[in-house]
């Protein structure tokens, strides 16, 4: 019985952390803006077919940090075109401007790509296969928890200690008030993206590792329960939107162990409705501000 | 006030005769391109499920984006009420017990003729609506506590549930599984016969349920049941103070909406003249949700003309954008499979970022003006 579900568990560990890493990119710009950034997904798949042009031609070891650096701008500069215009909008507005930048994504992925699928590279070491515990996997699944937890315990320090990451947590306590105390607040919001868009680019060479064909539509999915993995956690909480990406991963992988893959997506949904109705704080939330 | 409502009614009626005349003429005439019929078609439906969403999120102020989901409600149940008898075998292959065995336009047909297939489509559209409604009360009973982006949020999720429920293996013998339903009956199944000559109705049909539909919408708009949407749209706790029943009104609102979503959800099945699941992704809700900002959110008006824009665009204006094109020798940059949607998504983002407001921003084409209308409440007064 274990022996038959561990296969299911390593791989909704690592698939978690994934989810994890997007996750956090959107509680944190949900922190700030409060704004679902549709095109996170969508910035998530771009990281994928941008390392796959950059391998086609470039040694991975220079390949690697300029997929980073290209997608860190394209996140910042998705904030300065679509988001910024409308800081005083209402939010109704931004959300249909974060779903136009999705749909803009996704077709020029597709004009790109031609629409086909493209196969992700291998990247050395973290694509062997390795055995754990009697079954066989990829390295990159027992990576890809540590390099989280690395990654959130450096960012909790960034948000903790420095200037800038007291800045942000001004910022997403109170937007006009951190302005009026000289905070400039579009550097802290395009540093909140840097720091999104870099997790992501991150997450998505561990995602397709695993998954390695790439298509223009196939961040959406990942991208929503990433939201999910956030609203479970609490929006606007870091440790929270690790721990739900987890507990989602997790929780999925089982169900398509237990033979109801179909189900595996809907559950995700179910969830969120159900914490939304239950608990629509989360589990960690840190302000109970308008959202119920 | 009665005599003027009646003679804007008479008006109503006449103009949507005059148009479905005018398409009639289309439908039956050789040299009409056949991409202008196919934008009509589409863009009648879509005008549906836009003015449907207009009325949650444009006049309600409820930002859904269940749409999707809803329409597929309507797809499949209508798709599952008709599909012929004997076509049931075939198209349930893979299961032994499939399909519910009676087709209801069939049944009706049988004895009243073209009367009874008429009555049975409609019969099935009204169902396929109501089913989606119902949906909708249930759905409405967690998330509708919800406000703005979580209420989008859980919306969409819903409407993902619907479609990986719907390709679950133990309903297959109803929906099919994840194969297509195909062979019930499509708006070219109507044909209107004057003794010898028959006359093709594909795309009076549409724009009629269409037409007929938008016009309930109009009159809930314009009824105390509208004005309620709108005040719970401008200031929540103004409305509540008035009187108006939040949870209520709000529940009200969904529901009509998705019960538009899924007529028009059951049109796009007689449209396409097959169902199947993985059309009615996310994707499509935003689609919607953009003509309906095209147009003015908060204008019906705008809505229908965003939807013809819209898909004519999509469907054939910018088509030119997807071929390579060579002037003389000289290969034009850019114009290759794709381009057109890259353009129109551009488009799309220029009118989000710089003209909010859309097409008709929250007016409507053929409104009073408003000084008229004071002079005939002044009227109205000096009469009593």
């Amino acid at each position: 019985m274990a022996a038959k579900f561990l296969p299911y568990l390593l791989a909704g560990i690592s698939v978690g952390g994934q989810y994890a890493l997007i996750a956090i990119g959107y509680t944190m710009v949900y922190g700030i803006l409060r704004l679902i950034n549709f095109a996170h997904g969508d910035i998530f798949t771009v990281a994928g077919f941008m390392m796959v042009y950059a391998t086609a031609s470039l040694p991975l070891a220079v390949s690697i940090p300029l997929v980073v650096i290209a997608t860190v701008l394209l996140g910042m500069g998705v904030e300065k075109i679509a988001y910024k215009p409308l800081r005083t909008a209402p939010r109704m507005s931004v959300m249909i401007s974060a779903i136009g930048m999705s749909y803009l994504l996704q077709n020029l992925m597709w004009y790109a790509t031609g629409g086909l699928a493209k196969q992700y590279p291998a990247l050395p070491w973290i694509s062997d296969t390795v055995t754990v515990l009697g079954c066989q996997t990829k390295r990159v699944t027992v990576i890809t928890p540590f390099l989280v937890v690395v990654l959130v315990v450096i960012l909790v320090t960034l948000i903790q200690k420095t200037r800038m990451g007291m800045a942000m947590r001004a910022a997403s306590r109170d937007f006009e008030t951190a302005q009026l105390m000289g905070i400039r607040i579009n550097n802290v919001i395009s540093f909140t993206f840097a720091v999104g868009s870099f997790l992501a680019a991150i997450g998505s060479m561990m995602y397709f590792s695993n998954y390695t064909a790439v298509t223009p539509t196939v961040g959406a999915m990942p991208g929503l329960k990433a939201f999910v993995a956030a609203v479970f956690g609490g929006i606007g909480s870091i440790p929270g939107a690790v721990i739900g990406g987890f507990l989602i991963g997790i929780c999925e992988s089982l169900i398509k162990g237990a033979g109801a893959t179909t189900f595996s997506d809907a559950f995700t949904f179910a969830l969120l409705i159900v914490v939304l109705a239950v608990k629509p704080t989360g589990l960690f939330s840190e302000n109970l501000t308008e959202k119920v | 006030m009665k005599q003027e409502k009646k003679r804007i009614y008479l008006r109503a009626a006449l103009a949507l005769a005059a148009i479905l005349a005018v398409l009639l003429a289309l439908d039956n005439l050789s040299f009409v391109p056949s991409m202008l019929l196919t934008v009509l078609r589409k863009g009648a439906i879509y005008a549906l499920v836009a003015v449907s969403m207009n009325l949650l999120n444009g006049f309600t102020g409820l930002f859904s984006l269940g749409q999707a989901g809803f329409m597929l409600l309507g797809a499949y149940t209508y798709a599952i009420l008709t599909i012929p008898a004997a076509a049931q075998k075939s198209i349930y292959q893979r299961y032994a017990n499939g399909g519910i065995g009676f087709s209801i336009p069939e049944l009706l047909s049988k004895p009243l003729g073209g009367l009874g297939l008429l009555l049975g489509v409609v019969f099935c559209l009204a169902l396929a609506g109501f089913i989606a409604a119902l949906f909708a009360f249930l759905i409405g009973l967690p998330v509708l506590k919800l406000k703005s982006d979580y209420l989008a949020i859980a919306t969409l999720g819903f409407a993902e549930i619907i479609r990986a429920a719907v390709v679950y293996e133990g309903f297959g013998p109803l929906t099919n599984g994840s194969n297509l339903l195909y062979g019930f009956t499509s708006f070219s199944s109507f044909s209107l016969h004057l003794g010898s000559v028959t006359l093709r109705l594909e795309t009076v049909m549409p724009f009629l349920f269409s037409g007929i539909c938008i016009g309930i919408i109009l009159l809930l708009i314009h009824s105390t049941y509208g004005r309620a949407f709108k005040a719970i749209r401008d200031d929540e706790i103004a409305a509540e103070a008035m009187g108006i029943n939040l949870a209520s009104h709000k529940r009200m609102s969904f529901i009509i909406s998705s019960f538009f979503a899924g007529i028009s959800g059951a049109m796009l099945a007689m449209y396409q003249a097959s169902v199947q699941a993985t059309t009615f992704k996310s994707s499509m809700t935003y689609e919607i949700l953009l003509i309906v900002v095209i147009g003015g959110i908060g204008s019906v008006s705008g809505s229908v003309i965003a939807s013809f824009l819209f898909i004519a665009s999509s469907e054939w204006l910018l088509r030119f954008l997807d071929n390579e094109t060579y002037i003389g020798g000289f290969r034009l940059p850019l114009l290759r499979s794709g381009f057109r949607m890259v353009v129109f998504s551009i488009i799309i983002m220029i009118v989000v970022l710089f003209f909010r407001k859309g097409i008709m921003g929250d007016r409507e084409l053929f409104q009073k003006k408003p000084a008229s209308a004071a002079r005939t409440a002044k009227k109205e007064v000096r009469s009593k």
